[in-house]
């Protein structure tokens, strides 16, 4: 068995979690989080928790089991609606949110986990994300100036991610807009622990079909559950036999 | 006298062009999508990782690896692709994608946009609203004229916290449609609703125009 694979979400969180961490956690609301691994790592108890991702799981759901029970202490994130516990402890001062425009958020972490600092963006200027930060002008090619937001790169203690197949290696592949933050997030983390629905052998994945490389998953793990509750289920009748659409 | 949602979404789809890839927000912009013109080809993107998104899915046939940025259960299209939420905001932020439909709760007549938060009550956040209007070149906002108290929502300068400053170009409300210059060269109203005359508009409209009624 390869030396990435644990048996179980909580033996793959085993050891590296600790109080006060940063946790990078993929998905778009409930779409591609790492389902199995969020809670092992409310199991782990683990408080305090910064906690970076685009959001916070919603109201039974996803992140918001480790929130409901008290562990986080901070949130940056670019939508936190359908949560009612973060919403209160919000407007009490419990917890911190820093709001990041998604775009930003994605590219902080891609930042991060590529070893860039900081970068300069075009999104925020002129409102309360750029308040605080510097700020300064580039050409566009017709020669006129607009200005620049400089935003950092993020990183964290521990990545999660959810992708839909791995080979033993730690190569993985994310199966439609479940990918979404989990590529650069793997990228992100000091150790990334990858949880899979299913794994398979070197040889089986194509190589020029790879999403992410091995190199950025540290521990691997088939996920023993999969809810993937839907949030706004939206569909439209069938058409009946012989009705020509 | 004034238009109806489905009446606004319908001029937002008169902005179409022939082979745009096109972001829609959520509400009114939504409705667009069942807009296109017949023998127009236009993408759609979900700024949560797709291009080319298809309708909703037959009951019975969703899939939770496939939603839109609204969180909705979507389809794929053949000519779909999917890439990550990095890719997805290079494509927004480098300009890639030529139109972004999306609602507002004030625009001002420098083409500045309010639409993420009110101060004082629960911020949900911006998603991806300000990287949108930072990053896509012709934004169109379409939004109700008036608050429910009456109050304009098209003001000289935006009273709650921006989502883009000079992003505006297209203002298209349930009263008038009115063309923004976002480097400041002020507003043209273009276009009346049904039954609105000029009087009605300017009682109601806290920003400052110029008449270029088309026809």
């Amino acid at each position: 068995m390869s030396r990435k694979i644990y048996s179980d979400a909580a033996s793959a969180l085993a050891g590296i979690t600790f109080d006060g961490m940063t946790v990078m956690s993929g998905g778009f609301g409930l779409c591609g989080i790492p389902e199995n691994l969020i809670e092992a790592l409310r199991d782990s108890g683990a408080k305090d928790l910064t906690v970076i991702g685009n959001n916070v799981g919603c109201d039974g759901h996803g992140m918001w089991r480790v929130l409901a029970n008290n562990q986080i202490r901070k949130v940056l994130a670019s939508y936190v609606g359908e949560n009612k516990i973060l919403e209160s402890r919000y407007m009490s001062g419990e917890i911190e949110i820093e709001f990041n425009p998604q775009g930003t958020l994605a590219e902080r972490i891609r930042a991060g986990g590529a070893g860039i600092p900081a970068f300069y963006t075009r999104t925020g200027y002129g409102t309360k994300v750029a308040e605080g930060k510097e700020t300064r002008q580039f050409p566009n090619p017709d020669g006129t100036l607009d200005w620049y937001v400089m935003e950092t790169g993020l990183t964290a203690d521990i990545s999660l991610v959810k992708a839909w197949k791995a080979d033993t290696e730690g190569n993985l592949v994310y199966r439609k807009t479940a990918r979404n933050f989990n590529p650069m997030i793997a990228t992100a983390g000091r150790i990334t622990i990858a949880e899979v629905e299913e794994i398979v052998q070197p040889g089986e994945l194509d190589p020029d079909q790879i999403h992410t490389p091995g190199i950025f998953v540290q521990r691997l793990v088939k996920g023993g559950h999969y809810e993937k509750h839907i949030e706004r289920l939206t569909t439209r009748p069938r058409p009946t036999a012989g009705e020509n659409r | 006298m004034a238009w109806t949602r489905e009446q606004m979404a319908a001029r937002a789809a008169r902005e179409l062009r022939d082979g745009y890839y096109v972001n829609l927000g959520i509400g009114i912009p939504t409705l667009v999508a069942n807009m296109i013109p017949d023998g127009m080809t236009v993408t759609l993107q979900s700024e949560n990782g797709m291009l080319g998104m298809g309708p909703f899915p037959y009951e019975g046939d969703q899939d939770a690896d496939l939603i839109n940025a609204g969180k909705q259960t979507i389809t794929e299209l053949p000519q779909t692709s999917y890439f990550s939420s990095a890719d997805s905001f290079g494509m927004i932020r480098g300009g890639h994608i030529a139109l972004s439909i999306l609602g507002g709760m004030q625009v001002s007549e420098k083409g500045d946009l309010a639409n993420w938060m009110v101060p004082g009550k629960m911020i949900k956040g911006m998603g991806g609203a300000m990287d949108l209007v930072a990053g896509v070149p012709r934004v169109v906002v379409v939004m109700d004229h008036r608050e429910k108290g009456g109050d304009s929502k098209f003001l000289k300068e935006c009273t709650l916290p921006l989502t883009g400053k000079g992003v505006v170009d297209l203002l298209i409300t349930d009263l008038a449609v009115f063309e923004i210059d976002r480097r400041g060269g002020g507003v043209r109203l273009t276009e009346l609703a049904d039954g609105v005359t000029l009087d009605m508009l300017r009682a109601c409209t806290g920003a400052d125009f110029a008449v270029d009624l088309q026809g």
